[in-house]
């Protein structure tokens, strides 16, 4: 029954859409003018070419990681979480409010508390749009696009009108407290005699997403609730039949793919900005779309693209500033790759399960 | 509040509705088809960008319209290759339109032009100006009719006339021609659609298309009639209040232009008053921001008269084999 290889769907397919998207990026630099081999020296360079570089390619790779993560799990229940944006930026004010009420002796304790804020805060945001699919049957992939709005309201709100220190002119919260400062890989690295770049913001919580993955991978594949939730994404009678409650099923894959989402904030606000403020998501939320399509779901798949998105986003910044093109560039890339991935899957997969039916019937002949 | 004011609110709450009534419609025409569009977004924007770019070189703000309708049926095509002809998935398609939409519109401005991803600012007929309908000035001393007349229902663009008139329209191609029950049909079963031997992949395609031109001349509104040049992400979220309004108005054309004016109606308030208060009371500006998603949430609960969409909205259709 199988038409391909699991090699090659899980390989391959990724790869020719990788190359597809690659060879347009390619052209577009060309018609605007601009030679694709440099631009990719740059981007290389940038991102590669130092500690520095990489500092900034893991620190971004650690965010996409997080909303990568988000969307696989909600994709392993058939659910299109769209509203990673919004569960990260409310992940952020829970970072923000256990950092600045509570006082914390140390990082790594602070640490654990900005975690469990995030992900409540970010479960929570999922959790309504999640309980308006399972009980009421709201579309959730509208539901989330509208919680991404008001959580931008919300946030403006709070950051104006609660959380903005007298006086301050900007909206975002007053610095965090010394105590909660995270460790960079600069200070994690130093004792070991490596020299890591001082001024990039990667730091402690890549080793948290890490472990997101790791434990992402455990829950989905080595566990009941994991089972259930593919047994829901793969038939919904079937799991039905099988005992297995939708309702469930629905909140506790939305709520985790929400507190993922949330987890976040860890990275971006307590790790580097060490402040909350109005943008500080920057589009992650939706770059883990992308991710999750291009990982294939599954956590080894979504570390990989999340650190080739790392890359796109410090090589394209290094290559705006240093070349003419400008770093939407790395936008209209992340769009092919989305679009190749995701929406044109059929167009890159059905050329190669004829080509693999014919060399089996060959095969067999 | 004066009579004045409710007449200049009202006035701004039309300009406002017009590309969330324009992107509304085009996602109806889809929708009722059968075909999620979240890429009304994109192609507004692609729209803006296009006709703002053609109107400063030709000098034309209709040639700029055309151009701007023509890349907005660029992204059509596109959605319909994907959802349509490959039977991929909807939704992600509509994603990446709306992200291809944000980078290339920046990435073409600023190879084209160099001024940081915008368009020269237009001026003299390469924008739509403001009509004065007949009589507007003779009838503007006469009271309580003639300032509507003269404020709110004259001295706007071509485009909002243009607007407006495809409400009607639309309702008369949806539910008057054979073509709109076709087309409802084939968002509700396509399978019996397919069985009496009409082309269910044909009509999906036109009503990708419609929806194309819709958006065309939403985002050309956008950029040459209520701006004067295209800048960046200068669709702003529309394509997705145009979304909400669309689930407001549970799929129907009328509805689909109360929604819009009521959303039109909150952004013109949040513009002109920031925090109201009521009594000792202030609701907030960013209340009045939010408040079109959270009625849209709260219409889709169906806690308030249930929104159901097209039946076989989001699914490509498989012939029986």
């Amino acid at each position: 029954m199988d038409k391909m290889p699991a090699w090659a769907d899980a390989v391959l397919v990724p790869l020719i859409s990788l190359i597809l998207a690659g060879v347009l990026s390619a052209l577009v630099i060309l018609a605007i003018g601009e030679s694709p081999v440099e631009a990719v020296n740059y981007m290389v360079k940038g991102a590669f070419g130092s500690t520095n570089g990489w500092g900034y390619t893991l620190y971004y790779a650690t965010n996409f990681m997080f909303t990568g993560l988000a969307v696989a799990v909600a994709f392993h229940a058939r659910m299109f979480n769209i509203g990673g944006e919004g569960q990260a930026m409310l992940g952020g004010l829970g970072v923000a409010l256990v950092c600045l009420y509570i006082p914390w002796p140390h990082w790594s304790l602070a640490l654990i508390g900005s975690i469990t804020g995030a992900a409540i805060f970010g479960a929570l945001w999922a959790a309504i749009p999640a309980y308006l699919q399972a009980r009421r049957g709201s579309h959730i992939v509208i539901t989330t696009i509208m919680f991404n709005f008001i959580a931008f309201s919300v946030l403006n709100y709070v950051l104006v009108n609660v959380l903005k220190p007298a006086g301050a002119m900007d909206p975002a919260t007053a610095k965090f407290p010394e105590a909660t400062h995270l460790p960079t890989l600069h200070d994690m690295l130093a004792p070991l005699g490596i020299a890591f770049s001082k001024s990039s913001p990667a730091n402690v919580t890549l080793f948290v997403a890490l472990a997101a993955c790791v434990g992402v991978y455990y829950l989905i594949w080595r566990t009941k609730l994991g089972y259930e939730i593919r047994a829901y994404g793969f038939s919904e009678s079937g799991a039905v039949y099988a005992g297995i409650s939708p309702f469930k099923i629905i909140m506790v894959v939305m709520l985790l793919s929400g507190a993922l989402a949330g987890g976040m904030a860890v990275n971006n606000v307590m790790g580097e900005a060490e402040r909350l403020v109005m943008n500080s998501v920057e589009g992650a939320g939706f770059i883990g779309i992308a991710v999750a399509l291009m990982g294939r779901s599954h956590p080894f798949g979504v570390f990989l693209a999340a650190i080739l998105f790392g890359f796109l986003y410090q090589g394209g910044a290094e290559m705006a500033f240093w070349t003419k093109i400008p770093r939407e560039l790395v936008v209209v890339i992340q769009a092919l790759v989305i679009l190749f991935t995701g929406a044109l899957d059929n167009m890159v997969r059905m050329p190669l399960e004829k080509m693999f039916l014919a060399m089996r019937k060959k095969g067999d002949a | 509040m004066d009579f004045l004011t409710i007449l200049q609110v009202s006035d701004s709450s039309i300009r406002l509705a017009v590309p969330l009534l324009l992107a509304c419609l085009a996602g109806l025409f889809s929708e009722r088809a059968g075909i999620f569009d979240i890429g009304l977004e994109g192609k507004m924007l692609f729209a803006a960008f296009f006709s703002a770019a053609i109107a400063y070189v030709t000098g034309s703000a209709w040639l700029g319209l055309l151009a701007g309708i023509a890349g907005s049926m660029l992204l059509s095509a596109l959605h319909g290759v994907a959802s349509i002809t490959f039977r991929g998935n909807q939704l992600i398609s509509g994603v990446a339109i709306n992200f291809l939409a944000a980078g290339l519109t920046v990435l073409m401005a600023q190879a084209w032009f160099g001024q940081g991803g915008r368009t020269p600012q237009l001026s003299g007929d390469a924008r739509f100006t403001e009509i004065t309908l007949p009589f507007a000035e003779a009838l503007r001393d006469v009271p309580v009719i003639g300032p509507i007349y003269y404020e709110l229902i004259s001295g706007h663009t071509a485009l909002v006339y243009v607007a407006m008139l495809c409400v009607p329209l639309t309702w008369w191609v949806l539910y008057r021609t054979r073509f709109g029950l076709r087309l409802r049909a084939v968002g509700e079963n396509p399978a019996a659609v397919d069985t009496a031997g009409i082309s269910v992949i044909g009509l999906r395609f036109a009503a990708v298309a419609i929806a194309g031109i819709l958006c065309g001349i939403a985002g050309a509104y956008l950029a040459t009639a209520l701006q004067a040049n295209f800048v960046k992400d200068m669709s702003a979220g529309r394509g997705f209040i145009a979304l909400a309004a669309l689930i407001f108005a549970k799929w129907k054309p009328w509805p689909a232009l109360y929604a819009t004016l009521l959303f039109g109606f909150l952004g013109a308030v949040a513009i002109r008053y920031q925090n109201i208060q009521i009594g000792n009371f202030t609701i907030p500006v960013q209340f009045m921001e939010a408040l079109p998603y959270i009625l849209t949430v709260v219409i889709l609960a169906g806690f308030v008269g249930k929104a159901i969409p097209p039946r076989a909205g989001g699914e490509p259709y498989v012939k029986e084999r």
